[in-house]
Order: C-alpha cells, then structure tokens, then sequence
C-alpha cells in the first residue's frame, strides 16, 4: 500500500484490466495461513531471513532489502547509494576476476592516479593543464591496468546461465533492493552469490561504470521534460532534507563520486544489521543452515545512525515555472510526515477517494465533467517515505487548456475534502479496495519477496502488512477532513509547471 | 505475465520504462558474453563446485479447452489459491484492419466501449457498482485484435459475469464517451513529440514497414476527429460474431463454468472468420536518418531493418543469435558498449519475432550527444561482426543456457500457462509449441547460428535514426559516411477544420 507508483498514467493505459476484491474475514485467514508459511531468522551477525514457502512452481524469488538509499549520499557525493547499487553486480574477489591478489594492487593504483588528477582538476587557481594532461594519462593507464584482470559481467553471466530471470535492482531515495527469480535448484549457487556481493564486493570498472551512470541521468532527467521538472520540483519544495536533491545525483557530484567514497558508503550501510533478505517460493525451512552459513559472511556492524535533519515547516508557498517547447503539465506537493505518522493511512484514504479509478474526485471533474484534463491524480507518499515526505497532485491538461485553470480546478477538489465530509460509499471503496491490493499484491512471488523484506524492515514485523487494515478500517470521515486541513493550506504548497513556449523553428519542436 | 505477443526473447529492458516519479534505477538489461575472450584459469571458480540438484518435479497443469461447434473456443483454468474468477475474450481484428483514414478507430473503440456502457446500466453506472465490490470489467483494442476482461471476487463472480456478457452483447454507446476517448488520444498526439524515447520508436517502426502501412501509422488528430459513433457500432457489429477464444481462471468448479459458458457462447451462429491478411511492406531507403530535438543531451540511436517471424522456421537459432547480439550483461553489443567502453545505459536489441508477420530487427543505443558517432559505430561494429566473428561453441552454450534454463518462467504460474495456451490458439500455432520451440533451441548449432546470421543480418540494409541534439552532436553524423544525413520532419499537422478536441 505504501509503494505507490504515480504516474500510472490512465491516460495512456487506462485498459489495463483488473483489481480485486473479497471480504474481511478472509484476511484474517490469510495472515494465520501465511504465519505457518514464512520463518524469521535473525542471524548472529544481525542479518534478517525471511522464508516464505510456496511450492505450486520450482521456482523462489527473493529480495535484498537494504536500508540505505540516496537520502543517505553524504554532502558533495549525491548519487552515492545508487553508484554502489552498480557497483554490486561487478563481482567479488572470487568472481569476476582472474588474479584478484594483482588485481587488488592495480586497482589502489587507480584510486591514487585518480586523486592526483582530480587534485589538480579541481584547483581553483594555477592549474597545470599540461600536468592535468599527464594526469589523466597515467589515471587512463592505471585504469587499463586493471582491467587486464577483469572478467567482465562475470557476476550476472553466472546468474543469467543459472536461469536468473528478471534480474535487477533499484536503487530509491529510502532503500536499495535487489531481485530476481531463480529455478529452485540454484537456491544455493544463489545464496552463494548475493552473500557473496553483499560481503565481499569489489570496486572494479569504477569509472566507466560512472560513466554508464551518467548516461543513465542523460536519459531519466536531462532528456525528458517530467525528468528535469520533477528534480526542479524536489530541490525547491525541500530547503533542508535531502529528498530535496537529486537522487541519481547532480552532475557534479557524481562526475566525481570515487570507488573510495563507494566502498565507504557500504562498510557503513551494507552491514548485516541494516539488510533483510526475503526469499519466496519452493524453498523449506531445511534450507536455513545452508542460507545461514552463506549470509553469516556479511559483516556483523551498528546499524547506521540515523539522519537528523529535519525539513522545517514552510512558511511561504513556492512555484517553479519552466518555459519550453514541450506542451503544459501541472504539479503540486504539500509536506506531510513519514509513514510512521498515526495518520498514515489518512493520507491512503484522501489518495484513493482523489484519484482511484473512473469513479475518483479528480477524474470525474477535471477529466469527465470539466474536461481539461486528460489525466488527474493525487498520491503519497512522494519522494520517499522514511522521512516527511510530499503529497502531490498532478494533472495533464487538454490542448487549449492551462496549468492556471488546472491549479484552480485542482485546488476547487481539495477545498471540498476541506469543508463536507466525503461519502459513506466513497469510504467504503476505500477500505475494500485496499484489502483488494493487499491480496492482490500476494499473488506474485517476487512481489510478496520485496513486500516482506520492506515491511520488516519498516515495522521490524512483516505482519504488519495484515495488521495494518485495522488501521485502515479506523479511518473515518473526521480525519480526512482534519488531515485535508491541516497539510493542504497554501504556504505548505510548492507548485511546478510546464508552460509552453512556441517554436523557434518548424522542426522538432513541440509542435 | 511479460511474455506479450511478438516479445524478444528475454524482453530486452532499454525500453521506456515510463514511470516518472519514484525513480528506481534500473540496472539495465540482460545479456550475453560478447567476447570469446574471458575465461581464464588463474582463479578457481568455487561456484562450480555447487551441486546443482535435480530440479523437483513439476507438471504444469494446462487449461481445459473446449472447441464448441461454432467455432468458439473455451479454456477453462482452476486456480484455487486465491478467492477470485476472472475471464477474458479475445477478439479478431484489430488496428491494422481499420481505414487508414480513421486511424485510431479501434483505440477509440476500446476506450468507448466499456466507458459507454450498457442499455440496462451507462458506463459511470458500471463504474460504481464495480468500484463498490473492488471488481473489473475492461476493454481494449490492440494491433490485431480486441478484447473484453473481467475479474472479480468469487462472491460477486456470476454477477460480474453477467454484466460483462451484456456489455459483449448489448453495449449502447455514447457520444459523450467517444469525445472523451477523443480527447485522451488528441492529448497523446500533441504530446507526442515530447519524449525522445516515443519519437525514435515511432519514425524508427516507419522506418522499418513504410510509413503508412498498418503496422507503424500513426493516428492524427483528423484520423480520430472523423472517427463517428456509427462507426464504433460498426465495427462492434463484428465482435459476437468472430472466432472468440473465452478464457477464464479462478476460484471455481469447471464442469459448473463450463456449462454457464457454453450457456453463454453455444447459442452464437457459426463464426466468421477474419480473411487472411495480405501484408506487404515499403521499407525506408538504407541510410542516417536525423531528427533534431534541442532539449536533450543524449542521442537515441535506433538501427533497424525488416525482420521476420516466427514462422519462419529459424526462430530458434534466431533467438540464440539474439541472446549473442543484445540479450543480456553478456552479449555482444552490451558488453563492448556499455561495459567496455561506457558510452551508455541502455543498449540492446536483436530480432523481434511476431506471431503473423514480420517483426523488426532493432538495435537501439543512448548515448551522450558527442558520442553518438562513436556509440553508433560501435553498435553497427557488433552488428557486421555477426557475419564476421565467428560463433564460437562457448558463445552458444551460454546462450543457451540463459534461454533454456530459466524456460519454466514461461509457464511457472497457472496464469502463464493460461495466457500462453490463448496466444498460441489466436495464433493458430500448435497447443505444444513451447515444447518443441524448447527442443529446437537446444538442437541449435553454431553452423544454424552462421546460418541465420548470413540470411537475416544484413548491415548494407540497416537504417539508422538518430534523434538528438544536432548542435551536440560533434562529430556529426556526415561522419558515418553512410550517405547524406536525411532529416525526419515529425511536425504534427493540425487539421483545418477546429479539431474534435476543441470545441467548446
């Protein structure tokens, strides 16, 4: 419920077919049913398993879940956790390498000849070109040095032969998570391997990799318009947390981010007490010892101290207007807590009754009665949820209608949730549809993995994924009237729009 | 579930992955060992001394079929784990059967259809009542057909049912509905020209079928503004009428199911079925393409050709060239351009093998604008060294390997196993194909490999689109030295007449 994904974009895939429903009693069976299913062991070194049996396919699935995100990049190093998140499928000492005694020497080799040359990059008077020049030389030589030992993508190649199927990671402000799917007689090749990358990685191919990483900016945010206004929309709605920066980093800081400062950003966050790990499928509970031997490598450390920053209160609303040759779009955000907060499943309500569905407030006036928008929504949490976070809303105009009048009509929807209560049917919908997600999302065994690894490490219990329908069911219309007051007042507000400028020329423009 | 129609082989992930806000940074793709070089013996390999056991034993349970004496089909498939039923029709006859004049016809059709509604309940009707029981009905056009799905909780199943069942058979449709759909889709087309991913697989796919044949055009905002409610109900005339494929899967009895739909279908007169398609194509001059786009600073690169099916007899060799080319981490082209020299994120590509006609052979690369010439060599390099480069054996086992080895997630769930019984049956491929489509891949040789490589790959055909930045882009493009650069207008034209968007 927690993992919205906004921009579902109805106007583009509206026909995407089903949901589902039942009844509440059902649910309590499903959590006593999924309590003889799953095992929690919490291993010596801190690290949590969890085990969840399913044996219709042979087949599991499973789930890194590590407690650390870009929210976590230290100052001037923006980009750092995801940088590391690459870094990980790039091999261990054992895999990916063909001498690693040599290869280890090569590449501290790498890291001086890259700090002489970002040295004299970076003097801010009397640079020496022509020893900048030298510089990067030697950092070139260095670097093919080292690959002299690299066995490329040796790590995924293994996976991939294995049968691993939709293998990937992501890497998200909050947390860093990765998956795949595997046959169920590769349960211990893969335990080899994850155990294995999570305890004993190597910086190797650094910084072509970074540069891999930037052209992965180049393509999310600089070349596409939602990308760009988005990262403007963050960085001004945030003063002080880091949800205000740029969570792939900006391009200065992850231009030099080094394989020094990555492995740093794991020995402080990849230890054992900050992972969970969740495995789905034809596995048993005679498979522990064997995951515990494996997972007992990653190193036993504190969990990492907490951020202490805290986004003070806004006091004057924000807008950001960007004028370009690309057609109108419409975005707000209002601070709201984390999802720790009592309200939390408020905020669920106010989302669903907005924006769920042809039957939501937003759809049906912005979209069908009003008709200037093609799409309308209003989502939480947003960027992420450890912290206090965003309300937004968000609408695509119509040809020939403005941003203006989607702000108006936008802000017309949220002064009723303001001043009447909502319905008895639409709240109805809500708590009946949420416990439709909840099985819905049950369905799937890696879906159920990244679940219960989150809810873990969220609650420290994953029953809290059952348990937290009760919370829902609370909800009543006094809270989404209160809530809607108290967050959606205008100097909490940060706006950011698209207007659109004519073309300087016929072609390639917007138009 | 991604296992869509004409999909590559391991779904290569440089699409578009869409979704804006929570960014989750995709890794990548997947991929193949490019280089015969790698492996050396210094090291040990501790993970090949990993037992691999025999994997437990597994018996997929296919659906029911039922060919009634209509001609309609029926795939009944239980699945108890959890409380629901859900159904869908799968209709003959899609967006490359309608007027090129109407273009958009079908998407509009599949968006006013279920939004209209029926005589007895009006589509914002449906929506409540579906909304209260957190059910489904929906409907959708799509390039070669249209379809009809439903899901509900099992409670509520014979209600839903029933509801779904008459929006098959008496929809009434509505014009203020058909002006939504309009809306929506005009919405798309002015937009269109805002993502450079979206440009360069639209004017690359033209590239490859010709412009205006029915598998790359693009609808307009006259296309769908002369779009009328007659023709909607035009069109619909056809649906009860066609080869119908009815599926459904759930919490239910079959033998019960089964006499309801046939309760439902039997009754129908003999099908008509749709008259074989005559496809032919106009492929774009070999050559750089350009279109210029100034708020970008990376180049989409697209090298594409006219492909072909999976008919074709060489599909099997065809899917392990792919997997060689721009499967995964290790294929070629992934491992020289990004691993080898990281000059991109998103990098792949091989041959797409539709069911019923040819497919493209599409290899696409991002990358910044003032490596674009480098990148794109790169890219065409690995391309021409499939009739260069020998196949080596190790190239093929691994390949193999990464297909044959995660075969079962095509059939690890009953709803896979479902939605691939109905694509081979719309299809008219046989009910085992994956089977003998698994054993023709593990016969493939490297001389099939060298094969299909010489018959299907041919560089002095490729076109090349590049979408980017022109003022970036240094070297330019004149530097491929594959003939004058010819540039790409996409303007969108706007119609005369006010646009059926606009009007007040």
């Amino acid at each position: 419920m927690r993992k919205i994904t906004p921009f579902r974009r109805l106007w583009l895939c509206l026909p995407v077919l089903f949901l589902f429903g039942f009844g509440s009693a059902l649910l309590a069976q499903d959590l006593k049913s999924f309590e003889q299913k799953i095992t929690v062991d919490k291993l010596p070194n801190g690290l949590t398993l969890i085990l969840c049996e399913r044996h219709d396919a042979p087949v599991f699935s499973y789930d890194t879940f590590v407690d650390a995100g870009d929210v976590n990049d230290p100052a001037g190093q923006s980009g750092l956790a995801h940088m590391f998140e690459h870094l990980a499928f790039k091999g261990t000492s054992e895999i990916g390498t063909t001498d690693y005694a040599a290869e280890k020497v090569a590449l501290e080799k790498v890291e001086a000849a890259n700090a002489a040359y970002e040295a004299e990059y970076l003097k801010p008077v009397g640079r020496d070109e022509e020893k900048l020049k030298a510089l990067k030389a030697a950092f070139a030589a260095a670097q093919a040095g080292a690959q002299k030992f690299v066995v490329p993508n040796q790590f995924t190649d293994i996976a991939e032969r294995n049968g691993a199927n939709n293998l990937n990671a992501g890497t998200g402000l909050d947390d860093t998570s990765y998956f795949w799917s595997m046959p169920q007689n590769r349960l211990e090749l893969w335990a080899y391997l994850e155990s294995g990358r999570l305890s004993d990685t190597v910086p190797r191919e650094f910084y072509k990799e970074r540069d891999v990483v930037l052209e992965e900016r180049r393509m999310r945010t600089d070349s596409n318009p939602i990308g760009r206004m988005v990262e403007q929309f963050l960085a001004t709605a945030y003063v002080a947390h880091n949800y205000g920066r740029s969570g792939v980093g900006w391009p200065s800081e992850l231009g030099q981010i080094t394989a020094t400062q990555a492995m740093e950003f794991h020995k402080k966050y990849y230890t054992a007490s900050n992972i969970v790990v969740a495995v789905v499928g034809d596995v048993s509970k005679a498979d522990l010892p064997m995951l515990e031997k494996y997972f007992s490598r990653v190193p036993a450390g504190p969990k990492p101290d907490e951020m202490t920053t805290v986004e003070p209160k806004q006091f004057a609303e924000k807008r950001v207007v960007i004028r370009e040759q690309t057609q109108p779009f419409y975005l707000e955000g209002y601070h709201k807590p984390s999802y720790r907060d009592k309200d939390d499943a408020v905020y669920g309500a106010i989302g669903d009754i907005m924006s769920n569905g042809r039957v939501s407030r937003l759809y049906r006036s912005l979209v069908e009665e009003q008709q200037i928008a093609a799409a309308a929504e209003g989502f939480s949490p947003f960027p992420g949820d450890k912290y206090p976070n965003l309300f937004a809303f968000y609408a695509v105009p119509l040809p020939g209608h403005t941003t203006t009048e989607i702000g108006e009509a936008i802000h017309k929807e949220i002064d009723k949730l303001k001043n009447a209560d909502v319905s008895d049917a639409e709240l109805e919908m809500y708590k009946t549809r949420s416990r439709a997600d909840l099985l819905r999302g049950l369905a799937n065994n890696q879906g159920l993995a990244n679940t219960l690894a989150e809810y873990q490490t969220r609650y420290g219990d994953w029953r809290e994924l059952f348990l937290e329908l009760d919370k829902v069911d609370k909800v009543t219309k006094a809270d989404i009237r209160r809530v809607a007051n108290q967050v959606f007042v205008d100097s909490n507000r940060t706006v950011a729009e698209i207007v659109s400028e004519a073309p300087k020329s016929a072609n390639g423009g917007g138009k | 579930m991604n296992q869509g129609l004409g999909a590559r082989e391991q779904g290569l992930g440089t699409r578009d992955q869409g979704s804006g806000f929570r960014v989750l940074w995709q890794i990548g793709m997947l991929a193949l060992l490019a280089a015969p070089v790698l492996l050396s013996a210094q090291q040990a390999k501790p993970w090949e001394q990993i037992a691999t056991p025999k994997l437990h034993e597994f018996h997929p349970q296919q659906p029911k079929r039922i060919e009634l004496k209509n001609g309609i089909v029926l795939f009944l498939q239980e699945d108890h784990e959890l409380p629901f039923v859900s159904g869908s029709i799968m209709i003959p006859g899609g967006s490359r059967d309608e007027d090129a004049a109407k273009a958009g016809l079908v998407e509009l059709y599949g968006q006013a259809w279920r939004t209209s509604g029926t005589a007895k309940m009006n589509g914002d009707a449906m929506d409540e009542f579906l909304a209260e029981r957190a059910a489904r009905i929906e409907t959708g056009g799509d390039v070669d057909s249209t379809s009809l799905g439903w899901n509900s909780l099992k409670g509520n199943a014979d209600e839903v049912y029933a509801l779904a069942m008459d929006l098959l058979f008496h929809p009434k449709w509505d014009a203020g509905k058909l002006k939504l759909a309009q809306q929506q889709e005009a919405t798309s087309i002015i937009r269109r020209n805002d993502s450079e991913n979206g440009i360069a697989s639209r004017e690359s796919t033209k590239l490859v079928y010709g412009a205006n044949n029915p598998y790359a055009r693009q609808t307009e905002l006259a296309t769908i503004g002369s779009v009328k409610l007659a023709d909607l109900e035009s069109w619909h005339e056809r649906t009860p009428k066609g080869r119908l494929i009815v599926s459904v899967r759930g919490d239910f009895d079959s033998a019960a199911m089964e006499t309801k739909l046939r309760a439902t279908f039997e009754v129908l007169p003999q099908i008509v079925r749709e008259p074989a398609r005559k496809d032919s194509f106009d492929s774009a001059k070999p050559g750089v393409y350009f279109i210029d786009k100034k708020d970008v600073n990376q180049s989409n690169i697209q090298i594409v050709a006219l492909g072909t099916d999976r008919r074709s007899h060489d599909e099997a060799a065809l899917a392990v060239l792919n997997d060689i080319l721009g499967g995964g981490f290790a294929s070629r082209l992934f491992q020289t351009v990004r691993t080898k020299l990281g000059l991109a994120y998103a990098v792949g590509g091989g041959f797409s093998l539709p069911y019923d006609h040819p497919g493209a052979f599409d290899v696409d690369v991002m990358t910044k604008s003032a490596s674009t010439v480098e990148a794109t060599r790169a890219a065409l390099d690995e391309i021409a060294s499939l009739n260069q480069r020998p196949f080596t054996e190790e190239e093929l086992k691994r390949a193999k390997e990464n297909i044959l080895t995660g075969f079962l997630f095509r059939f690890d769930t009953r709803a896979k196993i479902l939605s691939n019984q109905v694509r081979l049956e719309f299809y008219g491929y046989p009910a085992n194909y994956l089977e003998t489509y698994e054993a023709a891949l593990e016969k493939v040789t490297v001389a099939d490999l060298t094969a299909v490589a010489h018959k299907y790959v041919h560089p002095e055909k490729l076109s090349v689109l590049v979408v980017g930045n022109g003022a970036e882009i240094k070297p330019g493009l004149d530097e491929l030295k594959m003939g004058a650069v010819m540039p790409v207008d996409i303007t969108i034209p706007r119609p005369a007449a006010p646009a059926a968007t606009n009007k007040k």
